[in-house]
């Protein structure tokens, strides 16, 4: 459903691949005079790993924000593990997870009870043992009873993970995953991720601007600029096409309107 | 709590784990719980007070021992559990944390059922000492009114709900710049409500807009009992009836006004 309470009668996208974790059909979403998002679409297989790239104000959390609910498109259609988004949500949402910077955790309670009380949410079944696990993966023992509030920002970048990770979800989706983490940590939260991924067969779509970080783990990448999609490729088949060694250098051509020119020459 | 309808079921495991998540917060933070007590005490204190000097000084009062501390008492009970619903709601504002909500599987109406058992949790907290101290200081005892104090306490915390409920909507769709319009909304009930004076006396005008106040209903029916000795179940009633059409229309209000902040994104920025 649209924000005008309308669904799209047309064959999709979504129609034509049911089995994909996340299937976004003609997406278009207008802020007053502001086309955040301009008429995309793409479909992420289950058990895949995809960056979303794409400068400030590029559509990346908008877009984020349509699959998971939060904002109602202005038209076109978003089908999460096969169900529509948001009518019908409630068959998705337990079995799916977030971590973003535009939330935060309660402050004044501690790790553990901040588990406890998004574990009964999503009715995490043993939830002690449950907690035990991911206090022991992500190594959280030192500050489980101390106040999220009292945490550094790397601990409390863990403790949302941890969040996000309480239901065992089978679509994650992470904005900034490792942002205010240390280079050791972030090392450890992405292999942690790659971990989870493959034994859970969990899908994972996450914006990130560290292009490192993409190149590791992703193994497909969209760029967006300016509410559209400028590319879509394994991240390798698009360092290709620029012509360029890295993401970053990619990135970098999109950003400064060079993309055409790079693609032209390795024409 | 993306979706927005009605017919699926409610959990009462969710809703637990939302009073769970309050009932932490409030064993974590003293200032939280004294802000609980201190104003009630101090209400029925300055006005227990004036109503001793007020009784020496005027027979219509000495008869009508207990109006104006009752009213206070109701007052409260009015005042404090829309207080006590809209500060949970707001604490996961201040707190970021809306963001974490909408996208669980929480329910626009399990959120709010949380929210209304905080908000008697909370009252309970405040308003117990509150009614001891009354007992205590000025030998007014509201558990003496029986079961007609239940008929008023119930039509009392059903309209703070309703307010609750709206502001709460109103602050979702605007963010926190909304959020003065949660401690100052009820105010403009208050003399419409006739909380302190019959309706009778305002102006013939005023006073169908009072009748359509659900509060309106239990004051009087308050100074019915303490004055006239009777109790007025047809009061009692057309307040409950107001009071359903009041609650429905709150959160059909709350509904629509998630939908808009979905709408504009409003979700997003959650701040000012």
């Amino acid at each position: 459903m649209t924000e005008n309470g309308k669904a799209s009668s047309r064959p999709t996208v979504a129609d034509r691949d049911s089995s994909a974790a996340i299937a976004v059909d003609h997406l278009v979403k207008v802020y007053k005079q502001t086309r955040a998002v301009d008429d995309i679409s793409f479909s992420l297989p289950r058990g895949s790993i995809t960056g979303l790239l794409g400068g400030n104000g590029a559509g990346k959390t908008t877009t984020i924000a349509m699959i998971m609910g939060l904002v109602l498109p202005t038209s076109g259609r978003v089908q999460v593990l096969g169900h529509e988004m948001p009518d019908e949500s409630a068959s998705v949402l337990g079995r799916m997870n977030f971590e973003s910077p535009y939330v935060d955790m309660p402050m004044r309670l501690t790790v553990r009870q901040n588990l406890t009380v998004f574990g009964k949410l999503y009715a995490v079944k043993n939830l002690a043992d449950r907690i035990a696990r991911l206090v022991a993966d992500l190594d959280l023992g030192d500050f489980i009873d101390r106040a999220n509030g009292k945490l550094s920002a790397g601990q409390k970048t863990r403790v949302a993970l941890a969040k996000a990770l309480i239901n065992q979800p089978e679509l994650l989706l992470l904005d900034e995953p490792t942002a205010s983490l240390d280079p050791d940590t972030a090392d450890w939260v992405r292999a942690h991720l790659e971990r989870y991924r493959r034994d859970n067969n969990a899908t994972i779509l996450l914006a990130s601007h560290n292009m490192l970080e993409v190149e590791r783990l992703c193994d497909r990448v969209i760029i967006m600029k300016r509410g559209r999609i400028e590319d879509d490729d394994t991240p390798e088949a698009i360092m290709a096409r620029y012509n360029r060694t890295t993401l970053e250098e990619v990135f970098l051509d999109v950003a400064r309107g060079r993309a055409n020119g790079a693609k032209e020459a390795v024409r | 709590m993306t979706d927005l309808s009605l017919h699926r079921g409610i959990s009462l495991h969710r809703i637990g784990a939302m009073i769970l998540r309050y009932w932490y917060l409030l064993l974590s933070s003293w200032p939280r719980l004294l802000e609980l007590l201190y104003w009630p005490a101090l209400q029925v204190i300055t006005w227990g007070f004036l109503q001793y000097y007020i009784a020496e000084n005027a027979n219509f009062f000495a008869r009508a021992g207990g109006t104006l501390i009752g009213a206070v008492i109701l007052w409260d009970i009015l005042f404090r559990g829309q207080l006590g619903f809209s500060i949970s709601f707001l604490e996961e504002m201040w707190a970021r944390n809306l963001g974490n909500l909408m996208m669980s599987p929480l329910r626009p109406i399990e959120f709010l059922l949380a929210l209304m058992v905080m908000s008697l949790i909370r009252l309970a907290i405040g308003i117990i000492p509150m009614t001891l101290l009354a007992l205590f200081l000025f030998h007014f005892n509201v558990y003496a009114l029986g079961l007609p104090l239940i008929a008023f306490f119930c039509n009392l915390i059903f309209t703070s709900w309703s307010v609750g409920i709206f502001v709460s909507g109103l602050v979702v769709r605007n963010g926190l710049g909304a959020e003065s319009i949660v401690w100052t909304l009820m105010f403009a009930i208050l003399p419409l409500a006739c909380v302190y004076y019959p309706v009778s006396v305002l102006p013939v005008w005023l006073q169908y807009v009072a009748w359509a106040l659900p509060p309106t209903y239990a004051f009087e029916g308050m100074r019915a009992l303490l004055i006239e000795k009777t109790f007025r179940t047809d009061l009692m009633l057309q307040a409950l009836v107001i009071n359903a059409g009041l609650l429905a229309a709150s959160f059909g209000a709350f509904l629509a006004l998630l939908r808009s902040a979905k709408r504009h994104g409003s979700l997003l920025s959650g701040g000012e």
